[in-house]
């Protein structure tokens, strides 16, 4: 039971609670405020909050300077793409570990999540090569796997940690009514754990959307997705705040309003399954 | 608790996973072995040969190498210490009665969906930058000088700007360990006439243990191998000020372009890499049992 | 068709033996209950019969085939789990069509068979919802659906009733009882519960550390308990067992004596002090502190009237005295 708090408290603590959010959440929406902006008023000092000459002008000039379309859809495939991949592979892997566990279980989870602390930047050469010999670079394909692989242990990590809450006299039962491994796991886990794998799709999405390390060393002009659209987009020179701020909008605002509607079930997946 | 058959299908499904992961673990590592004692520049492919450990005390003669270590590790350091602290006491304040807690969360975690590329781009142009920032029409306003935050203080920037875009992870994992304490052991905490510090003190801060350490697993295996906040921001600089270890690797491999010695400050990365990975996992390990 | 034959039958989980070798003979359709303390290896039995878990040496025997290698679905055997384990994303009738689904049986048939079992189980009003909208009880219901429509050799119950309140534990106990005498399929039942044992079982199978201690009906393991676990564990409330020189005077190391077989007399046997006494109405429970025999429990008639600190004597009624040796077993 919530204890009864006296409204004035109520009132002084949401005050508060809203003071610090805002702040947080300022820079993102100081960025969406003057991407329409002139880029006059974008800079005037002191900064203007809302007597700005507002204009859709900036949008207007980064679709026609560059192609959003083509790198809006790289971003969707690639990061879609490559969290899929990964359900498929990892689905089967997070039934293994947290149906049939074994001595070694934790230390497999360990190392694959290890994996991820190899710095992507001592690697780099190397993967350039290979991408280079197999004809992977600048591919969508090519993406796809190389963020898959990168995300693989986080999402293997959080399938487990959903899959172990689902007892495991519900499979034994599907199991003893004559299901298949193949069908114990299409017909009776998936559609239990489907929550648990939304939110794991979710994060991983989002993870994959925004990285941006082997999505701008690997890429060039075909497969190149949304960051490496905004690293082309440094304005040095502070006269293009208002295209920088529309291009930077332009962005993240996809994956922004996806995350908005899916926070309650991200919260969870970002969780690890580790904090109830 | 299960028979031979399904340990034996359990071994074939997990082996995909296993069998690609440790190709893409061991496949680049072994040519960075291979290219860390080799002489490889671009800049002068004709010489090739074995040059023994040269690339490697390169790195460690080098006096931007400790510097790097240092930078990589305060990086890791600070930006740990700034978002526990403050997401505690954030996730503190948000879980008090307020109104609106719904929209509340979904400004705290906005942070987190901004690509890192764009939020470097915003702190260091629309708020960090010495003419046209935010903060620096402030400073005019109070008839102050404006900062220069990445020429004087780029690891502080740096840290700073990494750090907002960590918060809303550890605040919002840190609140939902808060929510799951039950009120009942506070106000049995209470009746036993503890202070609100000391219920902090001995219920709520060992109550949150676990999700700390999700927190400091997680955060450390992703700032390990920050780079595009550095390279979209300080470039490393000014000089090698603000150079982490991951940034003087790809300075070596693409700006030098010397394939060799960037191979080998690789393999020194992955080197420390496993050493926090095996001190993290060892102290972690028992924690995150479930 | 179910019976079911355990030769030597053991299991071990690496070191640890769970089940050292067991030998034990179900006939068709009859009701089993293996019945013994938690951890005595009941379950892990059960599981074993079910394929959930492979026997480590020995040999199961299903209707004269060696099923010890064979996969849980082709055993034909069906299982009613303790937790019920019915799938939640599923309505009632698509849990109870489920295995038949998996055992490719067409449609019609299937829905014919799962209408007529809802039928039997009062559940035809509740088909399409989904378990988290039933009752525990109507949950047990489901479960047990699932398990007749396969129409299977046997049934295996693993602490079918342990999740449900007293009340209604002991409807769905009669319930399960009358379910077997019209299928007339073998049935074998673990439970913790003697008093499920007790009213339920044809065959009562005693297990302790994995062995079997005693196998028999209710009323033999009653009046003639093997050893003094078997005498110990069946019966409420529990035998009296009374070691020391009231045991030696009867050429025993051990003597038993049920509560209920204990009367309250005017002098004589073995005198006492009351310490505690529970007025049920039908029955008074005393526990009774005597200067020859320690503390033990009395079960006496509802119009007995005493109170703590009351002195008593009480004797055993004759040839109610159970004499066990001193390796534990029964002697005669």
């Amino acid at each position: 039971m919530a204890r009864a708090v006296s409204t004035r408290r109520k009132v002084f603590y949401t005050a508060a609670a809203w003071s610090v959010a805002l702040l947080i959440f300022f820079p993102v929406f100081w960025t969406i405020l003057t991407s329409f902006k002139t880029e006059a008023s974008a800079v005037a000092s002191p900064p203007q909050l809302f007597s700005a000459d507002w204009t859709l002008d900036n949008y207007a000039e980064v679709w026609g300077r560059s192609d959003y379309p083509r790198f809006f859809w790289n971003s969707v495939v690639i990061s879609v793409g490559s969290t899929l991949l990964g359900l498929i592979i990892a689905i089967p892997a997070a039934w293994s570990m947290a149906f049939v566990p074994g001595n070694r279980t934790k230390d497999l989870l360990m190392w694959m999540l290890s994996t991820k602390m190899m710095p992507a930047a001592a690697v780099l050469i190397p993967m350039y090569l290979i991408f280079q010999r197999t004809g992977l670079f600048d591919t969508r394909t090519g993406l796809v796997l190389a963020l898959m692989l990168m995300n693989l242990p986080v999402i293997v990590w959080m399938l487990y940690t959903y899959f172990k809450e689902i007892p495991s006299e519900i499979l034994e039962a599907a199991r003893m009514d004559g299901a298949s491994l193949g069908k114990e796991i299409i017909y009776v886990l998936t559609p239990m754990a489907i929550p648990g794998i939304a939110s794991t799709m979710l994060l991983n999405i989002i993870l994959a959307w925004n990285e941006a390390f082997w999505t701008i060393t690997l890429t060039t002009v075909n497969a190149a997705p949304l960051s490496a659209f905004i690293a082309s987009f440094s304005a040095p020179q502070g006269l293009f705040y208002a295209k920088l701020s529309a291009a930077s909008t332009m962005a993240i605002a996809p994956i922004l309003i996806l995350g908005w509607f899916s926070q309650k079930q991200l919260v969870r997946g970002l969780t690890f399954g580790a904090v109830k | 608790m299960a028979t031979q058959s399904s340990r034996a299908a359990a071994r074939l499904m997990v082996a995909p996973s296993v069998i690609v992961l440790f190709i893409w673990m061991i496949v680049p590592l072994a040519m960075t072995i291979w290219f860390s004692f080799r002489l490889y520049r671009l800049l002068s492919p004709e010489r090739t040969g074995w040059v023994g450990f040269r690339n490697y005390s390169w790195f460690f003669n080098s006096p931007d190498f400790w510097l790097a270590i240092s930078n990589t590790l305060l990086l890791v350091g600070g930006v740990l210490a700034i978002t526990i602290v403050l997401g505690v006491l954030i996730a503190l304040l948000i879980d008090l009665p307020v109104w609106g807690q719904g929209p509340l969360r979904i400004l705290v975690i906005s942070p987190f969906f901004v690509m890192p590329p764009v939020a470097a781009s915003i702190w260091e142009n629309l708020f960090m930058h010495p003419q046209n920032g935010m903060f620096a029409s402030f400073a005019q306003g109070l008839g102050m000088k404006p900062i220069l935050f990445m020429e004087s203080y780029p690891m502080s920037s740096v840290i700073f700007i990494v750090s907002w875009e960590w918060l809303p992870f550890a605040t919002l994992i840190l609140l939902t360990a808060l929510q799951s304490l039950s009120s009942e052991q506070l106000e049995a905490a209470e009746m036993d006439g503890a202070s609100a510090i000391s219920r902090f003190r001995y219920i709520v801060l060992p109550h949150m243990t676990r999700a700390i350490t999700v927190v400091i697993l997680i955060q450390t295996i992703f700032l390990l191998g920050i780079f595009g906040e550095i390279f979209t921001t300080t470039q490393g600089g000014p000089g090698s000020a603000s150079t982490t270890l991951p940034y003087m690797i790809y300075k070596q491999a693409v700006i030098a372009k010397d394939i060799g010695r960037a191979a080998a400050g690789g393999i020194i990365a992955v080197i420390l890499a496993n050493i926090v990975a095996y001190f993290l996992m060892r102290s972690m390990g028992k924690n995150l049992d479930a | 068709m179910g019976k079911i034959v355990l030769n030597a039958v053991r299991k071990s989980f690496g070191e640890v033996d769970v089940i050292p070798g067991v030998d034990l003979t179900i006939e068709d359709g009859e009701f089993v209950v293996f019945v013994g303390p938690s951890g005595c290896g009941k379950s892990t039995l059960l599981r074993l019969i079910a394929g959930l878990e492979d026997t480590t040496s020995g040999a199961i025997v299903i209707d004269g085939a060696d099923a010890t290698a064979l996969p849980p679905a082709k055993r034909g055997l069906a299982m009613v789990f303790q937790s019920y384990a019915l799938y939640p994303h599923m309505t009632v009738r698509k849990n109870i069509m489920f295995p038949l689904k998996m055992a490719g049986m067409e449609i019609g048939e299937a829905t014919r068979r799962a209408d007529a079992a809802a039928k039997v189980l009062n559940l035809t009003a509740y088909m399409e919802r989904r378990p988290g909208q039933l009752s525990g009880g109507q949950r047990q219901r489901v479960a047990i659906g699932r398990a007749i429509v396969r129409e299977p050799a046997a049934f295996l119950f693993d602490e079918p009733l342990s999740n449900l309140d007293a009340a209604l534990r002991v409807n769905m106990r009669q319930e399960i009882t009358e379910l077997h005498q019209s299928l007339k399929t073998t049935m074998i039942y673990v439970t913790h519960d003697q008093v499920e044992a007790m009213t339920m079982a044809d065959k009562i199978v005693v297990l302790n550390a994995g062995r079997i201690e005693q196998v028999g009906s209710p009323l033999a393991l009653y009046n003639n308990p093997g050893n003094t676990f078997v005498a110990g564990f069946i019966g409420s409330p529990k035998m009296n067992l009374i070691e020391g020189p009231e045991a030696a005077a009867l050429g025993a190391t051990t003597i038993g004596v049920r509560p209920e077989h204990l009367s309250v007399v005017s002098e004589g046997g073995w005198e006492g002090v009351v310490g505690l006494s529970e007025h049920l109405g039908s029955d008074t429970f005393l526990k009774v502190t005597t200067d020859r025999v320690g503390t033990i429990n009395v079960r006496a008639g509802g119009e007995v009237i005493l109170r703590p600190g009351d002195r008593v004597h009480l004797a055993p009624q004759p040839g109610k005295i159970h004499r066990f040796g001193a390796d534990g077993k029964a002697m005669t």
